[in-house]
C-alpha cells in the first residue's frame, strides 16, 4: 500500500517534470541533437536539473540504513560493458533519433491524447515484448 | 542558430524529473527506469512487482491526461510518418529493454550513481540518436 502510493507520486513528480520540461514533445529532442539544423539545447538544461537533483538525493539516499517503505535499496551491481548494453544502448539511440520519443514522454504525450505517440508506445510495447522472447528463447537453449 | 527555448521550464522540469527518482528511491529503494518499469510490467507479467510498477506508470501519465482532457496540453509531436514511428518504437522497446535502461534509468539515475555501464550506454544512444538526426533530416529529408 504504501509503496504503491510512493511509487505513484514518483511517477507524478516525474510525469509533471517531463511537460513542464518540454521533453514530453519529440521536437524538443530532435532539436537538441539536430546541431546542424536548429539547435535547442533544451535537453542539456533538463538533463543537468535532473542529475543535480538526483546525484545530491542519492547520496542521501544511501547514506541512510534502507528506504522508507521496502527492505532494502535494490541497486544495479553489474559492472562488464558488454555487447549487450552497447548493441541494446545502439538499437534503442537509433529508434529515439527516428522519432525524439523515449520511453517516458512517449507516455505522457500518448496519455495527452497524441495519437503518434500511442502508435509509437504501442511498437514499442511490441520491442519489449519481443527482447522477452528472445531473452527466453536463450534460457531455454541454455537451459537443454 | 539557437532555436527559442526556454530555460527556466527545462531547468525547473528537470529538477522534477530528479525529484521523482529521489523519492523512489528514498521510499522503495528502486532505480526510476521507464524501460524496465514498463518491460517488467509486459514480460513478467506475474511479478509481486507489478503493483508498485503500475502504481508508478499511473503516476507518470495522470498529469498528461489531466491536461490532455482540459485541453492544455500542446505538442508540436515528431511529425514523421506513420510507418516510421512504428519502427521507431519498435526499436525503443527492444534496444532499451536489451541495454538494460533508457534516458532516464542510464541517463538520470546511472550517471548519478557514476555508474561506468550507464556511462557507455549514455554515450552509445546519445552518439548513433545525433547520427540518426543527422542522416534523417539533413541527408534524407524526413520529417520536419
Amino acid at each position: 500500500m504504501r509503496q504503491g502510493l510512493s511509487s505513484y507520486i514518483a511517477g507524478l513528480l516525474f510525469g509533471v517534470g517531463l511537460i513542464v520540461s518540454g521533453m514530453a514533445d519529440p521536437a524538443n529532442v530532435i532539436g537538441f541533437f539536430d546541431v546542424f539544423g536548429t539547435w535547442n539545447p533544451t535537453l542539456a538544461l533538463v538533463m543537468a536539473g535532473g542529475l543535480a537533483v538526483t546525484f545530491l538525493g542519492y547520496r542521501y539516499c544511501l547514506k541512510r540504513s534502507g528506504p522508507l517503505c521496502a527492505a532494502t535499496y535494490q541497486l544495479p551491481g553489474g559492472t562488464r560493458i558488454d555487447s549487450r548494453l552497447i548493441t541494446g544502448s545502439a538499437i534503442f539511440g537509433l529508434g529515439w533519433g527516428l522519432a525524439g520519443y523515449c520511453p517516458g514522454p512517449a507516455f505522457v504525450a500518448a496519455a495527452g491524447g497524441m495519437v503518434e505517440a500511442a502508435a509509437f508506445a504501442s511498437a514499442m510495447l511490441g520491442g519489449m515484448l519481443a527482447w522477452r522472447m528472445v531473452e527466453l528463447a536463450r534460457d531455454q537453449r541454455v537451459g537443454a | 542558430m539557437i532555436s527559442d527555448f526556454n530555460a527556466v521550464t527545462a531547468l525547473v522540469g528537470g529538477l522534477l524529473i530528479g525529484a521523482g527518482a529521489v523519492v523512489l528511491m528514498l521510499t522503495n529503494g528502486r532505480i526510476l527506469g521507464v524501460s524496465g518499469i514498463v518491460g517488467g510490467v509486459v514480460g513478467e507479467p506475474g511479478s509481486e512487482q507489478t503493483r508498485w510498477r503500475l502504481a508508478f506508470i499511473a503516476g507518470m501519465v495522470t498529469p498528461g491526461a489531466v491536461l490532455g482532457l482540459m485541453g492544455k496540453l500542446s505538442l508540436a509531436g515528431a511529425g514523421v510518418a506513420l510507418p516510421v514511428l512504428l519502427v521507431a518504437g519498435f526499436l525503443v522497446g527492444f534496444g532499451s529493454r536489451m541495454g538494460n535502461g533508457c534516458t532516464s534509468g542510464h541517463g538520470i539515475c546511472g550517471l548519478s550513481r557514476l555508474s561506468k555501464r550507464s556511462m557507455a550506454a549514455v554515450a552509445t544512444f546519445m552518439a548513433v540518436c545525433a547520427i540518426t538526426v543527422f542522416v534523417t533530416r539533413h541527408l534524407l529529408s524526413l520529417g520536419v
